[in-house]
């Protein structure tokens, strides 16, 4: 049969790489504009965030901590996308991005105390521009579109940005929260990190569209695909959809291609759905192998640097977790009373049960 | 004063409110520009201005999860769902984001926000209209339900629901929006959120009812009072909080209750209001608290709808049983 003319047409696209896998900067053009103090502070926090992740999955396993989503491999897309952002950015994240909400603020003896199942942990320090981890896959990607909503009310030169994963594409909410944006023209950014996998459902079973970042399309919202292994084209791309954002020029769908080296949660077996091989090229794509390279080409960088900075994570998350064990015990009192402004008389009235 | 319908009611609180605090917006499917399908928004994007009163694309979820997101950045959203059947679309975002937003945050966050949305039988609606669905409500912490049954309480609520800082599911009868006028004070004015109303004082039975239920509960104590029997009618106004209090006094009084809902029996708030009172009120009672509700199907067929609502008929009925038990 003969295509019709009136067909939409779509092309595969390319991602926006900025290093090549041993460091070099193939797309110059696109180099963002930062600092050597800049350039080694983000390769700080890419390092910080693997050591507190591997340690993270070993308080884990000496159940010190509770609920945690694992995030080595996804340094570049969450450290990088984070770092683009002005402070009094608005993140909603999902709930595997526990680093982004840190760097943007929240004391990391709260994110323990997020995993461990402790109110305090949600507790946000005023002045942080963050929401708490989302658990509802897509409820965060309408939040993010009401809080741009409210930024373009007000006048405010911010945006909003969420996250979620390449399962979290297939949900209504994510189809819904783009055309809202679409329409009222907000300062948002919806970061999709496609890390191949929904737990263990591979992205070819989410959709058979070419990609996350050609879903823009059906929002008129602007889509770009990047490398979310390479941290600058991560940086590079993010902040041209802040500007965007801030002036008036609408959302972004930004597909983040990366990986995550560990399962997907601690629940989670990868060997039963992933293979030798692929994690394999995956892991000769590590952000911080490649950005270290980088580093060290212009002599910003050394391993020493690296363990260092691994000595020093390590301390703060020995630090962090007895300060989060220290905290003082939530109390079923203590939690009625959070449930509305004024505790209502039938809320007092359980409280005694609890006394 | 002023004669106004409850659908005028409605639009003159959230008038008073808008005008009142520029953080106060009002948004929905049709909400902007023709004031919503049963105007109760009506002028108010004239006078106020698109800013503030705006039409929404047509997704429930994202109308709901819109208003969190801008509930905590200070705005006060007032979100129109056109039809309770069309809540499902937006639950999560209605009885999960905006319900334990406080809760989850320690404080940190909160939601104040009006989720508004008509439903009630007795009006020949297409399926999915007319459901009482408070009962999902009732059962979700976080989350405060109001459902009016005449002008006075409406805007008198209305305006406490707008100022509340938690949110608050505001339930329109469809069958009271223009069934009769009232006087209604002009300006602002609140009737407390938590509070029931003793609507006709009578000291040989208690019906609680809400919503429509009200009226054919106050037609029922007309037919009984031809029998000699004095029925006490309590307009419950709000579900969350329950008023078991004045409940529970008029149970003091009368001895015997019935409790009125057009939801299926199995739903709504009855069952809870029954409970209640055998905790708080068991010694005082002669007979067992009956309920008048609709049967356990899906809600009906147009046109069988006057048949499957409680009738005062059914109520009269009722109240003979705890009256002869």
């Amino acid at each position: 049969m003969s295509k019709l003319p009136y067909e939409v047409q779509t092309e595969p696209v390319t991602p926006l790489s900025v290093l090549s896998l041993d460091g070099d900067v193939i797309n110059p053009d696109y180099m963002p504009e930062l600092t050597d103090d800049q350039l080694k502070e983000i390769m700080y926090r890419m390092v910080f965030t693997r050591t507190w992740d591997e340690r993270a999955v070993n308080l884990g396993r000496q159940g010190r901590l509770g609920f945690y989503a694992p995030v080595s491999g996804q340094e570049a897309s969450m450290v990088g996308s984070e770092y683009a952002l002005n402070k009094d950015d608005f993140i909603c994240p999902g709930y595997r991005d526990m680093p982004q909400i840190v760097w943007h603020g929240l004391p990391l003896y709260q994110a323990f105390l997020y995993s461990r199942g402790h109110q305090h942990g949600g507790q946000i320090p005023e002045g942080v521009n963050v929401l708490m981890p989302q658990i509802i896959i897509g409820a965060q990607i309408l939040h993010a579109t009401g809080v741009a909503m409210a930024f373009k009310k007000k006048g405010e030169k911010r945006v909003a940005i969420t996250y979620t994963g390449d399962g979290g594409s297939s949900e209504g909410d994510f189809y819904e929260g783009l055309n809202f944006a679409g329409v009222y023209k907000l300062p948002v950014i919806y970061a999709v990190q496609n890390n191949g996998y929904a737990i263990t459902t591979p992205f070819a079973k989410q959709t058979a569209s070419l990609s996350i970042a050609h879903k823009a399309v059906a929002a008129g919202i602007r889509g770009i695909q990047v490398d979310g292994m390479d941290v600058l084209a991560v940086i590079k791309a993010v902040r041209e959809a802040a500007e965007r954002g801030r002036n008036g020029e609408g959302a972004t769908l930004i597909e983040l291609l990366t990986y995550r080296f560990r399962p997907h949660s601690m629940a989670d077996d990868a060997t039963k759905y992933r293979t030798k091989e692929e994690e394999a090229e995956w892991a000769l794509k590590d952000p911080l192998i490649r950005f270290g390279k980088f580093l060290e080409k212009k002599g910003l960088w050394t391993e020493e640097d690296t363990n260092r900075v691994k000595e020093e994570a390590k301390a703060a998350v020995n630090e962090n977790i007895k300060k989060a064990e220290a905290v003082e015990k939530m109390t079923v009192a203590g939690l009625i009373d959070s449930m509305f402004e004024t505790t209502p008389k039938y809320l007092e009235e359980q409280k005694a049960d609890f006394q | 004063m002023a004669q106004m319908n409850m659908l005028e009611a409605i639009r003159d609180a959230m008038r008073v409110e808008l005008k009142r605090d520029s953080n106060v917006l009002i948004f929905g499917e049709d909400a902007g520009k023709v004031g919503g399908v049963f105007r109760v928004t009506e002028g108010l994007q004239e006078e106020f201005g698109e800013d503030r009163v705006f039409d929404t694309p047509l997704a429930e979820s994202a109308i709901a999860g819109m208003a969190v997101g801008m509930g905590i950045q200070g705005f006060r959203p007032i979100a129109e769902i056109q039809f309770v059947g069309f809540i499902f679309e937006a639950l999560d975002q209605m009885f999960v984001q905006a319900a334990r937003m406080r809760y989850r945050s320690g404080g940190r966050y909160n939601s104040p926000i009006v989720f508004r949305t008509p439903f009630g039988g007795g009006v020949k609606a297409a399926e999915l209209h007319t459901d009482a669905l408070e009962g999902l409500a009732l059962q979700t912490p976080g989350i405060k339900v109001v459902i009016p049954s005449n002008p006075y309480d409406a805007k008198g609520l209305m305006i406490s629901a707008i100022r509340d800082n938690d949110p608050v599911f505001f339930m329109e009868h469809l069958n009271l929006y223009r069934a009769f006028k009232a006087d209604v004070p002009e300006g602002e004015y609140t009737v407390e959120i938590g509070k029931a109303n003793v609507v006709r004082e009578g000291s040989d039975v208690t019906i609680i009812a809400y919503g429509m239920m009200v009226h054919t509960a106050v037609k029922a104590a007309d037919e009984l009072e031809k029998q000699g029997i004095k029925a006490e009618v309590i307009d419950l106004r709000s579900l969350v909080p329950l008023d078991i209090d004045t409940i529970v006094a008029s149970i003091q009084k009368t001895n015997r209750a019935i409790v009125v809902q057009e939801a299926q029996r199995s739903a709504g708030a009855a069952a809870e209001v029954i409970a209640q009172i055998n905790e708080k009120a068991i010694l005082h009672l002669e007979a067992p608290v009956l309920r008048v509700a609709g049967p356990d199907t899906v809600y009906p067929f147009a046109q069988i709808e006057d048949l499957w609502l409680p009738t005062p008929a059914r109520i009269v009925a009722a109240a003979q049983k705890v009256l002869n038990f």
